[in-house]
């Protein structure tokens, strides 16, 4: 029950936001940050009863479900569960929602509360999207997340919104419609191997077919899942979706809707087809790394900041898809921290982005330079978030990458080694924004008011987030370790051997719980 | 008293976080005064524990402190955990101290700064933690906490003049050049946790020594990844390039972060490690050979320059390559003694030329010094005191001492001793030459820029303590032939291997040998330099002298070939693929589009006889492939 | 009576058909296009006649009533729409009626 009324509560305030925007412009403000704080708390209560130090091990993959039939002559069911993942990433949601309402404050002044709806929406989708184990609901969120963000970008983003919008829209419902035929190709193949014709994620599982059919279904998924990660020959909607989008937009993609991508395929990708995806594993981080490479050159390549910004995400996530399909615990792990942590950083950098686009009225770095002589507090920040991105230790970022390149090290020696190249190359562009926008003369003499009270509280509170991800990462990596733990057992059921497991190959080394030296 | 260990990192990080946050708001006594005051609290924690350490030792003469569980996944479960022993004793003591002294060195130094006051000692404060973190850490990534740390505020620091570009130019470049050679310390981590199952520095130690066999390749690779790292750190051959460009950083910066301390972070790695590089010959061999090169090709450049501080700063990378020698032949304790007498007159010779720089109104050229002598005697005494140091005059500098425990330990190498010697031998010239010169050409002759400066008690306290420790550190460990008293070594070998002996009498000539060198150069310079300069002047004018001159001058080609090769490499792919060639299908869909749209759209002429032509013409085809073709 | 040939009978109605399609197609002014509409719907109910004559079976006259009303209709509409035609564009040419090309 808990798990519905955290889907409708923000689907409900989206709508009244709407309608008062009516009565003027901050109605619509108030009662979404209320919606999603009061969402917020709640959540965290949650999280400290299922997963705080008190908790008991839950006995069922799924800490909390809901099911209630739905069209039970096609299967179809309203199925909701909640594990460890599945609980950060809403609160990951929750959190950059609030962010991304906070930051519109003064940015948004038309149609705020059509604005503030589709804000909600997006967010109340994405939970949905984390919360849904019938695939065909999935399906359902997963469109139902797009047509907002399409409004979103195309209404209140820059000078190149349509074709940004357009872009972003034709991209992802293509793949996405790939899914949708995947998702029915599993669901009658699963019909005609035993008879029961069902969209539930937990009968699908282990669904016995051949190896060709199981890896075109798997390609399905993976069009799907890597558009919105996005893998790298089909990343190129993001940099103009990201650019174009308002900022609470480019948070809400950078943030939420790329975490889709990944967590698409942590929970159905490979859980359903494990063989399958075991054979693409090696195509795939090929391509992770391949994404971690290319995104960094060309991040260094551009002149808009956000731009740049937005490439870096594509270097990130690249790390994201490495780790899954390393498939072993240290680099779920560090999958899912880089995913927390990403849109924390990312999310930041692109409120900071629009800070400063409303103050110069540029994203042209050409047109930046000597900005923290004006601007201290927010070059600090900049560079905070700029050394938060290129995984210094200490900060949250550097935790999931360094415990996904450990995984996949010991998945595939090669990857793991390219992959850290990625670290050299993040520090050449995170050093070059802050060198061309904060750094230099201020060759065009700025005077610009420097970060107020709101933007102030929006940065501290991100800033805040990161360095407990980076100092105190277990609380994260406890609440996830249940569900990956969940989610690997499936796969090795199915797995003839599995490699994963065992990655030390030293004689059997019993170490000290607590080494009291030599 | 032990167990306030944690207090001595964590106090600078506090110091950092409070003029982070609060700086803006205090003034300058305020941050002065927190600056300078977390760290001589961790000094004195130091200090105090140093003492305890070596009055009480503890059990198995290490004493480790965990604060909390890092991280706790499939095994890997590094703590937040500090380890102390003689080694991590020393490097705090000589990290602390001289930090403190530079600290308050800074707090004058820096006062007429219109802006970043707070700025700068919070980067100085977050510098002194993270330095202390990676000498404390029990584990191999919270080293490299530590490690990265430092490399940020090196960066922070050389671009602390931000709007100057080429400041930021050389901060980045440290930056990016260490963290090349952090890559591959990064890999050699997951290739020993992946191959050893723990990241814990002793344990680690002990399972390599039992599991892996002297010479196999996986102890190569291993040692050869950390040795990549420590080779950025520490500035060596091929990953020298950065320093010479960090001078760009106020001078206090240079004397803490470039030359006392973060620099022989790499000497540190390799020390702490050791255990990995003796089952590694080849490796510890390399380790060797590169500090030899190194000291050599970087005394050669410091011969060449001009500006006082590029100077010193190759002397700092030649001095490490000793280091690097030193630990190369397995001579630990020495290596470590050359890092601490190092720590004190490099440090003593950088805040030196600071107070030289500003009074002569940072005027850097050391051809338009001279004469200084007489203005600024106590400056002159005390930098006179580190320079003898730094040329290692025989019997009274602490320089001597160390330097000669490391020829030593490399003559009595197996591995090429004799070559690695010679190399220390000719780098003991070089060294008296470039200092020498450096001495002569700032402080004697005839006056060229007017100096105007009247150092206060902080620019001066700082220089009379270190000029004291340059002198006097080196009794410390006396040698046999000297004395005998190695108490240093004895304290070290609680923690490192014991250096493999030599005969007394060698030892005795072998010191003779490098005494004469370095007063024979210490006399040369005199000769060449203040009695005959137009010697090196017409030498230089020649065809062959000037290309020499200028090819040790820019640092023998690296860099060029570093821009050339791999910068401009990228930078070309990077901006010729700046419109992303991915998109280029995809626009070639939308124009393919595009252009459908408008050919077909030509067709909609809006005139009736049209399309009943179209009309009559498709019915005669659809009726002619009835007819003809089924 | 002697019968036409059914040859000759439809020969008859392709040349009708073509003479209509012709001036449908080269004529521009409309009201010569009507009547070659005409012109056209007449050849195909002769070709009707033609083949309900050489069956024996009254479905081809039938239609061809059909075609008569329907063509009855068409040309009260089409009268109609040249009127509009001439008013809006004071023309009777066909040609000028392009408004909605693409």
């Amino acid at each position: 029950m808990i798990l519905t009324w955290l889907i409708v509560e923000v689907f409900a305030g989206g709508i009244l936001a709407w309608i008062s925007g009516r009565w003027g412009r901050l109605w619509p403000r108030v009662i979404s940050l209320l919606t999603l704080s009061v969402h917020m708390v709640i959540l965290i209560v949650l999280w400290v009863h299922y997963f705080g130090p008190m908790s008991a091990t839950p006995h069922s993959p799924f800490v909390i479900e809901t099911t209630h039939s739905w069209i039970p002559q096609l299967g179809i069911s309203y199925h909701l569960a909640m594990d460890g993942l599945s609980m950060l990433l809403i609160m990951l949601t929750n959190f950059l929602g609030i962010m991304a309402v906070a930051c519109s404050w003064n940015a948004i002044q038309e149609r705020v509360g059509f604005f503030h709806f589709n804000l909600l929406w997006i967010v109340a989708a994405i939970m949905g999207v984390f919360l849904a184990i019938d695939l065909f609901l999935f399906y359902f969120f997963w469109e139902l997340m797009l047509v907002p963000l399409y409004f979103l970008i195309g209404f209140w983003g820059y000078e190149n919104r349509t074709y940004a919008s357009i872009k972003f829209f034709i991209f992802t419902q293509a793949g996405g419609l790939l899914m949708l035929v995947a998702i029915l190709g599993l669901f009658f193949v699963h019909g005609n191997a035993t008879g029961v014709y069902t969209f539930n994620y937990n009968e699908l599982l282990g669904t016995p077919m051949s190896e060709s059919t199981a890896r075109w279904l798997m390609l399905g998924f993976f069009a799907a899942f890597a558009v919105k990660l996005p893998v790298v020959p089909l990343h190129t909607w993001l940099p103009d979706a990201h650019t174009q989008a308002p900022t609470a937009g480019s948070v809400a993609l950078a943030g939420l809707v790329l975490k889709v991508g990944a967590y698409g395929m942590i929970r159905f990708l490979v859980p359903l087809f494990p063989e399958a995806a075991l054979d693409f594993s090696n195509v795939a981080m090929g391509l992770a790394v391949a994404g971690i490479l290319y995104g960094a050159v060309l991040a260094f390549a551009q002149t808009d900041i956000k731009r740049l910004v937005a490439y870096t995400s594509i270097s990130h996530m690249g790390f994201v898809l490495l780790g899954i399909f390393a498939w072993n615990e240290l680099a779920l792990e560090g999958a899912v921290m880089i995913m927390l942590a990403h849109a924390i950083t990312t999310g930041a950098l692109f409120i900071l982005v629009g800070d400063l686009n409303d103050r110069i009225h540029t994203r042209d770095m050409g047109r930046m330079g000597g900005l923290w002589q004006t601007a201290p507090r927010m070059g600090g920040v900049a560079l905070f978030f700029a050394v938060a991105s290129l995984g210094l230790p200490g900060l949250g970022n550097f935790v999931g990458e360094f415990l996904v390149v450990l995984g996949t090290y010991q998945a595939n020696t090669t990857m793991a080694v390219l992959a850290t190249l990625g670290l050299i190359v993040s520090v050449v562009y995170s050093l070059w924004m802050i060198q061309v926008a904060f750094l230099g003369p201020n060759h065009l003499g700025w005077k610009l008011p420097d970060m107020k009270l709101r933007e102030g509280a929006i940065m501290a509170t991100m800033i805040a987030v990161i360095v407990w991800f980076g100092l105190f990462p277990q609380s994260i990596l406890a609440t996830a370790r249940q569900s990956i733990t969940n989610l690997q057992q499936i796969v090795a059921t199915t797995r003839p051997e599995e490699k994963t497991q065992a990655p030390v190959d030293a004689p059997n080394v019993v170490l000290p719980d607590e080494w009291e030296g030599p | 008293m032990l167990h306030l260990l944690f207090l001595v990192p964590v106090l600078p990080f506090c110091g950092f976080v409070v003029l982070a946050l609060f700086g803006r708001w205090l003034d300058r006594r305020q941050v002065a005064a927190i600056g300078v005051g977390s760290i001589g609290l961790s000094a004195l924690f130091a200090l105090l524990v140093g003492f305890d350490f070596v009055i009480a030792p503890p059990e198995g003469d290490a004493f480790s402190q965990s604060l909390w569980t890092w991280i706790n996944v499939g095994g890997f479960t590094p703590h937040i955990a500090f380890y102390l022993d003689s080694l991590s004793v020393i490097m705090i003591l000589v990290v602390t101290v001289v930090g403190f002294l530079i600290h308050v060195y800074s707090a004058e130094y820096m006062e007429d700064e219109p802006d970043g006051y707070a700025r700068f000692f919070a980067c100085m404060n977050l510098f002194v933690g993270s330095m202390l973190t990676l000498v404390l850490a029990d584990n191999l990534l919270l080293l490299y906490l530590g490690w990265e740390g430092v490399g940020l505020c090196s960066y922070l620091l050389i671009g602390f003049w931000y709007t100057d570009p080429a400041n930021g130019r050389a901060a980045r470049k440290a930056f990016t050049v260490t963290r090349v050679g952090d890559t591959a310390l990064l890999v050699g981590l997951l290739l020993l946790f992946t191959k050893l199952g723990t990241l814990q520095i002793q344990p680690l130690m002990q399972l390599a020594s039992e599991h892996w066999v002297v010479g196999s390749s996986i102890t190569v690779a291993a040692a050869g990844l950390l040795l990549g790292g420590a080779l950025g750190k520490s500035a060596q051959l091929p990953l020298q390039t950065w320093l010479p460009d960090a001078m760009a950083g106020p001078t206090p910066v240079s004397a803490l972060i470039h030359a006392a301390t973060m620099v022989t972070a790499g000497v540190y790695l390799i020390a702490r490690m050791n255990v990995l590089f003796t089952l590694s010959p080849v490796i510890q061999t390399t380790v060797a050979a590169v500090g030899a090169g190194t000291l050599i090709l970087a005394g050669f450049s410091a011969l060449t320059q001009r500006d006082i501080k590029r100077v010193l700063a190759y002397s700092t990378i030649s001095q490490i390559g000793y280091m690097f020698l030193a630990v190369g032949v397995g001579a630990w304790s020495a290596a470590m003694f050359h890092f601490m007498t190092h720590a004190f007159f490099k440090a003593l010779l950088f805040m030196g030329a600071g107070v030289v720089i500003v009074g002569l109104h940072h005027e850097q050229d050391m051809f338009k010094m001279g004469g200084l002598r007489k203005q600024t005697p106590l400056v002159f005494w005390t930098f006179v005191a580190g320079s003898l140091s730094l040329a290692a005059l025989p019997l009274v500098t602490a320089g001597f001492y160390s330097k000669d425990a490391i020829l030593a330990g490399a003559w009595a190498s197996d591995a090429g001793g004799r070559w690695l010697w010679a190399a220390g031998l000719c780098g003991a010239l070089l060294t008296s030459l470039y200092t020498f010169r450096m001495v002569f050409l700032t402080f004697f002759g005839e006056e060229r820029t007017p100096y105007h400066l009247k150092p206060g008690v902080r620019l001066l306290l700082p220089l009379v303590v270190l000029a004291f420790l340059s002198i006097v550190a080196g009794f410390l460990d006396l040698p046999r032939t000297l004395g005998n008293q190695p108490w240093f070594s004895d304290f070290m070998h609680t923690s490192l291997p014991e250096t493999k002996e030599i005969a007394g009498s060698t030892e005795r000539n072998l010191q003779i040998v490098a005494s004469l060198v370095s007063i024979g150069g210490i006399l040369a310079a005199y000769y060449v330099f203040l009695r005959e300069p137009g010697l090196v002047r017409r030498l230089v004018i020649t065809p062959l002298g000037a290309a020499v001159h200028r090819f040790w001058f820019v640092g023998w080609g690296f860099d060029w070939a570093y821009d050339n090769l791999i910068v401009g490499t990228y930078v070309w792919v990077a901006r010729a693929n700046r419109a992303d060639v991915f998109d280029l299908p995809i626009r070639a869909i939308a124009l393919i589009n595009q252009a459908g749209h408008i050919v077909l759209s030509r067709t909609e002429t809006g005139r009736l006889r049209w399309y009943a032509t179209s009309v009559a013409f498709g019915a005669i085809v659809a009726v002619g492939i009835v007819v003809f073709v089924t | 009576m002697a019968s036409i040939p059914m040859e000759q009978g439809l020969l008859l109605a392709g040349v009708l058909f073509v003479i209509g399609l012709t001036g449908v197609l080269v004529r521009r002014n409309i009201i010569f296009v009507l009547l070659s509409l005409e012109v056209m719907l007449n050849a195909a109910g002769l070709a009707f006649i033609v083949a309900g004559y050489r069956w024996g079976q009254p479905d081809g006259q039938v239609l061809f009533l059909f075609i008569l009303t329907m063509a009855a209709a068409e040309v009260s509409v089409g009268l109609a729409l040249v009127l509009q035609l001439h008013r809006l564009f004071k023309t009777l040419d066909v040609d000028a009626a392009d408004r909605m090309r693409g």
